[in-house]
């Protein structure tokens, strides 16, 4: 029986490690067209965030396929995305930049989670230094810690996501003008991330705000909380009116369920309740209570990105209808236009082309910053009701997953107000 | 007050989900002898067929079918599987069901996809059940915490109480003699075997509409119900009790306590604490609370 209680043990250690290794989806061969202008999608496609990062690589097979079907780049080569599994941890998307490398790929993009892209930054940094003419360029679509374009920037790397501080900027813009916010709780994921987001709450809502009275702060582990139940307790224990979340995948819905289950009434400012399963998850209840800072939604006036959206949610996969990243539209838009700008797929040239380029984004001009590769990009504030068809306010009218909820425009905060000072100092090589 | 009641309540209940998570898994061991390596996939296999389920014909048929189909299919599991297996002893049942959790996952992925499914609470069990000076509590953790109780019930008289539980018993310690009195040994093994299985897939109906049904489901609570199986005592169902509800409250209250030890607060470290506690008791007391296998 001994070696029982010891294999139960092992049993246990081993359980964390096992349901990590998934399978690997199934690389390209090598060398398959010479003409075909690879990038790597390194995100989670198994584990806790694998609906997350499913839907970032559908939505951009569809871009690029959009940019195929109208003649490719540089001249009619044809540019394919390729799925790496990284399980969301920095380790594994070390294991999969090496495959990445060895495949001769020198693009690729990533965007959840901000511990992956640091780790990402720092290999290819290195492995760019030491193996001039092979470089890979780094393109992030969401990974939004503030450093990466600050004191950590890269040549190499470029953000096509607004960072969390310019977000946060944003929010409590908005938020300055709303006199009912008197209690504010921050509930955050407990990585560099999360972090970021509590430390500019912090410092923003002091500046603009300083009656305002921060009744509580508290970080939680990245994706392992089942049980949002105690938060939510918490936070109505602290007689808060608002929560301010960084939180995104299961870690957004769950909380938010959990707050509907246990009346909690509050309203929440965030910055992913508008992605997958989220809407889903917390129901009619939300209506009007939460709050999304964000680049696009489906519903915003004039919409120039009106028949992408459609044309999209035409051909998405299945229970998952929703357009989400218009800043991944934008990022291939003008990956492609730097190539065919730079007239070559080599990334050091192709990133030169980036620093600086101007955009005729769908909801306005956007410029790639070429102090720190920073997006620079309008913003919206909008709040979640109920769709039209569930008797919401007539402008709400496409929803979301089909949950009857939609978002609305609050506010649009123009590129230039959330633009933030750097402190990048760029070595180009 | 108020809080450290709601507190309580979140504490129990959740602990009691993770008491019919576990005891199947302490079951099948305690009987059998083996170590259930895909018990979480099993929970998760629950959550998926009651959401299909509930889907065709609703969520009252589903907490009865998806439990027994659930539980055919660790028959199956363990006819054509673990049973040739079981002659090279422990570490080969062991590394069976370790692949065979993998597959169960990978089955799922094909099947369902990677994205959570909308698989909801119905709506007779949405709603507040009642009010404590201003919090809700939710009528499904009542729900949950009935089922849970009415499992640790109705699996004690049955192992205590009937025949079937009494061979089972017997079969464990004096599997030939029992043999020799003419029960098929190897069917009640089976039975076992597919007893726990259906005992997580219970879980799965109840935790997979509480939470999110998703393919990562199975590895968030993987570890967590080993731990309690070791903390309780390897085999015993009663240590089992008592150490999920130990957990659950663990849990719940390292969330609510503002201290913090060396610049580390108590409440981000609160997912941690049941490993440490694991840990703790293994080197204290390695059979556990109420286990009677002394290591």
């Amino acid at each position: 029986m001994k070696r029982l209680v010891r294999a139960a043990a092992f049993g246990a250690a081993l359980a964390t490690l096992a349901f990590g290794l998934q399978a690997q989806p199934k690389p390209a061969a090598k060398g398959a067209s010479g003409d075909t202008i690879k990038i790597a999608y390194i995100d989670p496609l198994s584990g806790t965030f694998a609906n997350v990062g499913e839907q970032g690589l559908a939505e951009f097979r569809f871009a690029v396929s959009r940019i195929n079907a109208a003649g490719g780049v540089l001249g009619g080569r044809k540019l394919e995305v390729i799925g790496f599994d990284n399980k969301t941890s920095p380790q594994e998307s070390l294991n999969q930049l090496k495959r990445v490398i060895d495949q001769g790929i020198q693009y690729i993009t990533q965007g959840n989670g901000s511990a992956v892209a640091g780790a990402l930054i720092e290999a290819i940094n290195r492995h760019n230094e030491r193996n001039p003419g092979k470089e890979i360029l780094y393109l992030n679509y969401a990974a939004v810690d503030p450093a990466y374009t600050n004191e950590k920037c890269s040549f190499w790397h470029f953000r096509f996501d607004a960072n969390s501080d310019m977000k946060m900027e944003s929010l409590t813009s908005w938020m300055a003008g709303r006199k009912e916010i008197k209690k504010v709780y921050l509930l955050n994921q407990d990585y560099s991330f999360g972090h970021a987001v509590k430390k500019a709450a912090r410092e923003y809502l002091a500046k603009k705000r300083p009656d305002i009275q921060i009744v509580g702060d508290d970080l939680h582990p990245l994706g392992k909380v089942t049980d949002f139940a105690p938060y939510v307790a918490k936070i109505k224990a602290a007689g808060a009116d608002t929560v301010i979340t960084g939180n995104w995948g299961n870690d957004m819905s769950l909380l938010v369920k959990a707050g509907r289950d246990a009346g909690l009434n509050v309203d929440w400012y965030t910055y992913y309740a508008g992605g997958l399963g989220t809407p889903t998850a917390m129901g009619e209840a939300a209506a009007g209570k939460v709050k999304i800072v964000a680049e696009y939604h489906s519903n915003v006036a004039n919409n120039k990105a009106a028949k992408w959206d459609a044309d999209y949610r035409k051909q998405a996969p299945k229970g998952n209808p929703d357009f989400y990243y218009l800043r991944g539209k934008i990022m291939w838009d003008m990956l492609a236009k730097a190539m065919n700008q730079a007239k070559s797929a080599d990334p050091k040239a192709v990133a030169i082309a980036l620093e600086g380029m101007k955009h005729e984004g769908e909801m306005g001009e956007v410029e790639m910053r070429k102090s720190d590769h920073q997006l620079i990009q309008p913003l919206y504030i909008m709040t979640i009701v109920k769709s039209a068809a569930k008797g919401g306010p007539k402008d709400a009218k496409i929803d979301m997953e089909g949950s009857g909820l939609a978002p609305i425009t609050e506010a649009r905060m123009e590129a230039f107000t959330s633009a933030q000072p750097t402190s990048c100092v760029m070595k180009r090589p | 007050m108020e809080f450290f009641l709601v507190q309580t309540l979140n504490g129990i209940s959740y602990g009691l989900l993770l008491f019919m998570l576990s005891s199947g898994l302490t079951l099948v061991f305690s009987l059998m002898g083996v170590l259930n390596f895909a018990h979480a996939s099993f929970y998760m296999l629950g959550a998926y067929f009651a959401y299909q389920i509930s889907a065709k014909i609703g969520f009252w048929p589903a907490l009865v079918l998806a439990p027994v189909l659930v539980g055919t299919v660790g028959m199956l599991v363990e006819r054509w599987g673990l049973r040739s297996v079981h002659k090279f002893g422990h570490v080969a049942e062991l590394l069976f069901t370790f692949g065979l959790a993998y597959l169960i996952d990978e089955a799922v992925h094909l099947v369902w996809g990677r994205s959570a499914v909308e698989y909801r609470v119905p709506a007779e069990l949405d709603g507040p059940l009642f009010q404590i000076m201003g919090s809700q509590y939710p009528i499904y953790r009542g729900f949950m915490m009935l089922i849970s109780v009415a499992m640790l019930v109705s699996i004690w008289l049955a192992l205590t109480r009937t025949r079937i539980g009494l061979v089972i018993q017997a079969a464990l310690t004096h599997p030939h003699t029992v043999e020799a009195l003419g029960h098929n040994v190897p069917r009640v093994f089976m039975l076992v075997f597919g007893g726990g299985a259906a005992l997580a897939g219970l879980a799965g109906v109840i935790g997979g509409n509480a939470f999110v049904t998703e393919p990562g489901m199975a590895a968030a609570v993987g570890p967590i119900i080993f731990v309690i199986v070791v903390v309780g005592g390897m085999g015993s169902l009663a240590g089992a009790f008592i150490a999920s509800l130990l957990i659950g409250c663990l849990q719940t209250f390292a969330v609510s306590l503002d201290w913090s030890l060396g610049g580390i607060s108590i409440a981000s470290a609160a997912p941690v604490l049941p490993y440490l506690l694991m840990v703790l008791m293994l080197i204290l007391r390695p059979r556990g609370l109420l286990g009677t296998r002394d290591g």
